[in-house]
């Protein structure tokens, strides 16, 4: 073997050794985690004092739902997502009305801050951290007419139940079109300044509301939402939410 | 009949040993495996659900995954475990501790790589912040510049993991923030384009770092329907080359088994996503075969 082929030798040694790693296979899947699974025992040991302590605040009992709700249980209103915004405007309306003397006129709170089922059964203070796990709270702008109509056009093309209370009434044609829109049963008016409840995350342009960026003025409620929903379950037996007709479609 | 049974099902073994016999000769040593396993959207689901649940009783918590984690960590210890973001958010836990909890479980499961979804902001980049000291895991974003934020430092745009000689590159991309997070949390947090970020990503990591395995953790979001402007995991994977693995995160997309695309050079990527709490772990394994030439085209996908 000459010295030149020893070196041819040399060089193909090197290039498979430097042969990048080829993926020759791929296996994928997907594994349950669920009851079958042992839990690991130091894991579960490490959680449990803070589970001791969140459980004690959260396990107490405060009304009960005959249903199970969820926010995909209507096309644009939902039983759960009326119960959340009615009581946004029973709440927060005495403490408004307390601070200035006048009335929220309705209420738009957004459909992805639903963040949880209500499960049917008790209502514990633990459900409202579920449904509301957000630090949001109550804010109140005031919105001219012309506002409004922005946010109508909003929700008319957002095709998502997002919350409203009963105060405001929405119908869209078949094609999706305004047919009509209505405070307190009364046309909007573009003179007039309405008082619009929200969450200070919607307030501040989420979920591309920014229509509440041109208002007469804002009042903070200082007021979570989660504190809102655990107030109004408090006062109710058993909470019996609908769907109805404050945001609908005709179908002809 | 019953001997007629008999010889049948021992050809049959015979026959499936001859196959296991021959698949492990030309594999040789020369095979490797690599297994992914990945969470997303966990939002501080750390307890199972309970059994009166209305939708996932009895489904999830974090013990039971680290038992399972352990069981494939003991048949392949060249395993990495990642998460897509949204780590905070959903239970008292978070309320309650910032955070601290959900980190030092990810640290006590041994968690490598996460990526920070949109929620990991809201206890503001603060409150993020404060909770790094807890995490023993590394986080990547490629689009999220935090240069001035607090952040600065403790977010790399990616990283590099050697497991079995085998080079795993991981880079991380994040949501648009603006109308969907406060900008009072993000604060200077700049947004980047996820597209661009990959490409450069994926070079830096296929031809610089040389890297045999590239992955993105992604919190973008698998697909919108709806919005075809919007980018998400597929829009990404169609556009980009030399990615293997999109896990995805932030859509709460629930994928039996990842799905196929082809990058924008014709080859095959995988994007994956589990859901959301805590319900599934997702296990992609890449087998390697260094010593003889096949096609890059040539691996297999059993999904």
């Amino acid at each position: 073997m000459t010295i030149k082929h020893t070196l041819k030798l040399c060089f193909l040694l090197l290039i498979f050794s430097c042969a990048s790693p080829n993926i020759s296979k791929i296996e994928g899947k997907r594994l349950n985690i669920d009851e079958n699974l042992k839990s690991d025992e130091a894991i579960e040991a490490f959680i449990k004092p803070y589970r001791e302590h969140v459980n004690k605040d959260m396990d107490n009992v405060i009304s009960y739902a005959p249903e199970t709700y969820t926010k995909g249980d209507g096309k644009y209103n939902t039983a759960i997502g009326n119960l959340m915004a009615d009581a946004v405007f029973s709440e927060g309306n005495p403490v408004f009305n307390k601070r200035t003397g006048k009335n929220i006129d309705f209420v738009l709170l957004n459909h992805g801050g639903i963040r949880s089922i209500i499960s049917k059964g008790d209502i514990t203070t633990r459900t409202a951290y579920e449904i509301m796990p957000f630090e949001n709270s109550v804010v109140v702008a005031e919105l001219k007419g012309e506002q409004i109509n922005e946010m109508i056009q909003y929700l008319s093309k957002a095709k998502r139940a997002h919350p409203i209370s009963s105060q405001l009434q929405l119908t869209l044609d078949k094609d999706g079109n305004i047919k009509s829109a209505t405070v307190h049963g009364e046309p909007i008016d573009t003179t007039k300044t309405y008082n619009v409840a929200t969450n200070d995350y919607l307030y501040n342009g989420g979920d591309g509301m920014v229509f509440f960026s041109k208002n007469e003025g804002l009042h903070v409620l200082n007021y979570k939402i989660r504190d809102v929903l655990i107030d109004n379950f408090k006062k109710r037996d058993t909470l019996n939410p609908k769907q109805d007709n404050r945001f609908i479609q005709l179908n002809d | 009949m019953k001997r007629r049974q008999f010889i049948q099902k021992s050809t049959a073994a015979t026959v499936l040993a001859g196959v296991g016999g021959l698949s492990l000769q030309s594999f040789g040593s020369s095979t490797k495996k690599i297994t992914i396993l990945h969470t997303n959207d966990v939002h501080s689901h750390i307890d199972p659900f309970g059994p009166d649940d209305g939708r996932n009783a009895n489904k999830g918590g974090v013990a039971r995954r680290a038992t399972l984690v352990e069981s494939i960590r003991q048949e392949n210890p060249n395993t990495l475990l990642l998460d897509a973001g949204d780590i905070f958010q959903g239970t008292p836990y978070f309320n309650y501790y910032g955070g601290e909890l959900e980190f030092k479980l990810m640290s006590m499961l041994k968690y490598d790589v996460a990526t920070i979804g949109n929620h990991d902001f809201d206890n503001g980049i603060d409150g993020l912040y404060a909770q790094i000291p807890h995490a023993d895991f590394e986080f990547v974003s490629a689009n999220y510049d935090f240069s001035n934020t607090v952040m600065d430092t403790h977010v790399k745009p990616y990283k590099i993991i050697i497991k079995d000689g085998i080079k795993i590159g991981i880079f991380g991309l994040g949501i648009k923030l603006d109308g969907l997070v406060d900008k009072n949390m993000y604060k200077e947090t700049v947004y980047h384009d996820p597209i661009e970020k990959a490409q450069d990503m994926s070079r830096v990591l296929k031809e610089d770092e040389k890297c045999d395995l590239v992955i993105c953790l992604s919190h973008i979001g698998y697909e919108y329907k709806n919005r075809p402007d919007k980018v998400s995991d597929i829009k990404l994977a169609r556009a980009t080359k030399d990615i293997d693995l999109i896990i995805g995160g932030h859509t709460h997309t629930f994928l039996s088994k990842p799905t196929i695309e082809e990058n924008s050079v014709g080859k095959k990527v995988l994007v994956n996503q589990v859901g959301c709490y805590g319900l599934y772990l997702g296990k992609v394994d890449f087998y390697f075969n260094s010593g003889k030439h096949i096609k890059s085209d040539g691996a297999s996908i059993m999904v």
